[in-house]
């Protein structure tokens, strides 16, 4: 369901032609928990930027649940945003100046969802993570685990197709780490697809798929 | 949609308390110098004019300053009064005289004309009557006293058949005006209040009788006329002016025929101007609030890259985030619209009090309005440049973007 082919990224640098992307092709399929791991400046995180759709392949095709991705425009690209991909940051992206709550409920204002299905969805996607005893709490009153559990029940309010996770445990410490895993792998059993992206093999080995990538280049892909 | 916009620009906005009123500081005194100056102007305006209006502004004043060796005669008003527009036409001249009764004397100033004046000026009498077409024919001495000059002289009000000495000569007081309408009796500008301290003597002769005591006064060169209707002022003005082109060898410029509404319909264009002048000096304090908008909303653009970064990746638009900055400073320039509301009329109050009577503000609601349109206008205008920018920030790089 997620599949790029000979995807190039470039970018200039001076005169310079530099791949962030060359001609890197995979396939995800539904379902999959699937980790792409590469050390800094390999063009993971172009790699994240494109399967999320927050940016458009300059060469290459990328299709995304039977839809490819090409020539849409940046009000589209932000639907497809908003229904099909679940983000998780590093740090976390919360907004500070919402409530636990009112983060989750933000991305179903953007859907137009009325407002009381958008409580009970809110409601039980925070019971999902098990906070819905904070979810008057600011992000600043939590930890960063339950931080990170906001965003991802935030991730998973929409129903998305996709969960990406860019570092999600980077950082948070060993324990806390363990626990966001633990609960992507609840996600995964519940049927949902997680792309996981990290430089650190050790979280990346949780995943039943590791897609390597080097200098722009999907290297390797162990099964 | 509106309403979650409206809600997160509320929090926004008092995200920042102080910053949000300084912003608005400048909207709130552009919009309390409009409402102010523009009431302040509306209520001079009205003051000015009721004082005009007070003096009775349905005649017309004829002056004629050129005779032709050919001057009006008495006899000749009554062709004016056949006029099919005009109800009566009554010359004026004016003396001042020195009156004195048993009691005590004083200048009085005269008025010389013929019983037509009473209607035309719309006189009432508390006591007698007023000037009679027989007293003009027979140059009679009699003279028709305000109720105010009656005790100013005589001691009391009901002094008809009593008589008085004007520069001499013996007269008989035949009439006693009602003193509500004296305020309008010696005609011309006196910006008159009866009930002040110092009593002006006034009176009223028959027109032939003052061309005998006065030795200046022999034919006419004033008289005023009025209309059938108020409202038909205007062709009665027409009429009466062919009739002296007529009369006068067709010189324009030997006669002039003012109309008094004319006057204040002068007076009001340029107290119109006055005000327009005033809320254009406020309209451009307000522009300049409009700016400090735009500023802040700048300053806040920047530093909220990351919330829009946040916003962008889990799905809002463009139009989102645009009409999300957009309604922060729609918001921010209507809260200091309504402060600004209130503080004018907080001011008023204050300069209706000082004034007194002489003088009264209110708010204008037009201008009310008006503030507010014009607010909205520049909260829009100024808050679409700084929205657009947000709106078109690139979600990856505003992620990023550590600030």
């Amino acid at each position: 369901m997620i599949e790029l082919k000979d995807v190039c990224k470039t970018y200039y640098i001076g005169d310079e032609i530099v791949y962030a992307l060359d001609h890197a092709s995979m396939e995800i399929s539904e379902g999959e928990f699937v980790s792409i791991v590469g050390p800094s400046g390999s063009g993971k995180s172009t790699m994240m930027n494109i399967i999320g759709c927050l940016d458009t392949a300059d060469e290459g095709e990328y299709i995304l649940d039977g839809i490819s991705i090409e020539d849409y425009s940046e009000r589209e690209l932000a639907k497809i945003r908003n229904k099909k991909i679940g983000f998780i940051f590093q740090n976390f992206n919360l907004l500070p100046k919402l409530t636990a709550e009112e983060n989750v409920e933000l991305p179903l204002i953007y859907q137009k969802i009325p407002h009381s299905e958008r409580k009970t969805r809110v409601k039980q996607a925070l019971e999902r993570v098990e906070l819905s005893h904070r979810m008057r709490h600011c992000p600043t009153e939590l930890s960063g685990g339950q931080q990170q559990r906001v965003a991802i029940a935030r991730a998973l309010v929409t129903e998305p197709s996709l969960f990406l996770a860019d570092e999600p445990t980077g950082n948070l410490d060993s324990r806390t780490g363990e626990e966001i895993m633990t609960l992507f792998h609840e996600l995964h059993e519940t049927g949902n697809t997680i792309v996981l992206i990290t430089h650190d093999n050790h979280v990346a080995d949780e995943a039943e798929r590791k897609i390597f990538i080097r200098d722009g280049r999907v290297s390797e892909v162990t099964v | 949609m509106i309403f979650q916009s409206v809600k997160m620009a509320w929090h926004a906005v008092i995200a920042n308390k102080m910053r949000t009123f300084l912003t608005m500081l400048g909207i709130i005194i552009g919009v309390a110098a409009l409402i102010v100056l523009v009431s302040i102007a509306d209520g001079a305006t009205t003051s000015v004019t009721d004082q005009i209006s007070d003096m009775g502004s349905s005649y017309l004043t004829v002056s004629i300053t050129d005779d032709k060796e050919n001057p009006l005669r008495l006899k000749e008003m009554q062709e004016f009064e056949d006029l099919e527009e005009i109800e009566a036409a009554a010359p004026v001249s004016h003396t001042s005289v020195t009156a004195k009764s048993g009691y005590t004397s004083g200048s009085m100033s005269l008025v010389g004309t013929t019983g037509s004046y009473a209607r035309i000026m719309d006189l009432k009498l508390s006591s007698g009557r007023f000037l009679k077409n027989a007293d003009v024919e027979n140059n009679s001495n009699v003279v028709v006293l305000t109720g105010d000059t009656a005790v100013e002289l005589l001691g009391r009000r009901d002094v008809e058949g009593e008589s008085i000495s004007l520069d001499g000569r013996s007269f008989l007081v035949v009439g006693i005006l009602d003193d509500e309408d004296t305020s309008s009796a010696s005609g011309m500008m006196a910006g008159g209040d009866s009930s002040g301290t110092t009593v002006s003597l006034e009176g009223y002769i028959p027109y032939s009788t003052m061309t005998r005591i006065a030795d200046n006064i022999l034919d006419i060169t004033q008289f005023y006329a009025s209309a059938v209707q108020e409202d038909t002022l205007e062709s009665a003005e027409a009429e009466l002016t062919e009739k002296l082109l007529e009369r006068f060898r067709e010189d324009e410029d030997a006669f002039s025929v003012v109309d008094r509404s004319e006057i204040m319909e002068a007076m009001e264009s340029v107290t119109d101007t006055m005000s327009l002048m005033l809320g254009g000096i406020a309209a451009i304090s307000l522009l300049v609030g409009g700016i400090g908008i735009m500023n802040i909303m700048l300053v806040s653009v920047t530093e909220r890259t990351r919330e829009i970064g946040i916003r962008k990746a889990i799905g809002a638009g463009r139009g989102t985030i645009m009409l999300q900055f957009l309604i922060e400073a729609l918001l921010v320039s209507m809260m200091g619209c309504i402060a600004g509301i209130g503080a004018s009329w907080g001011i008023l109050r204050i300069a209706d009090r000082i004034m007194g009577e002489s003088m009264s503000f209110t708010m204008s609601v037009e201008v009310m309005w008006i503030a507010v349109i014009f607010s909205g206008f520049i909260g829009v205008v100024f808050g679409l440049y700084p929205a657009n920018k947000a709106a078109g920030k690139k979600p990856i790089e505003a992620l990023r973007y550590s600030g």
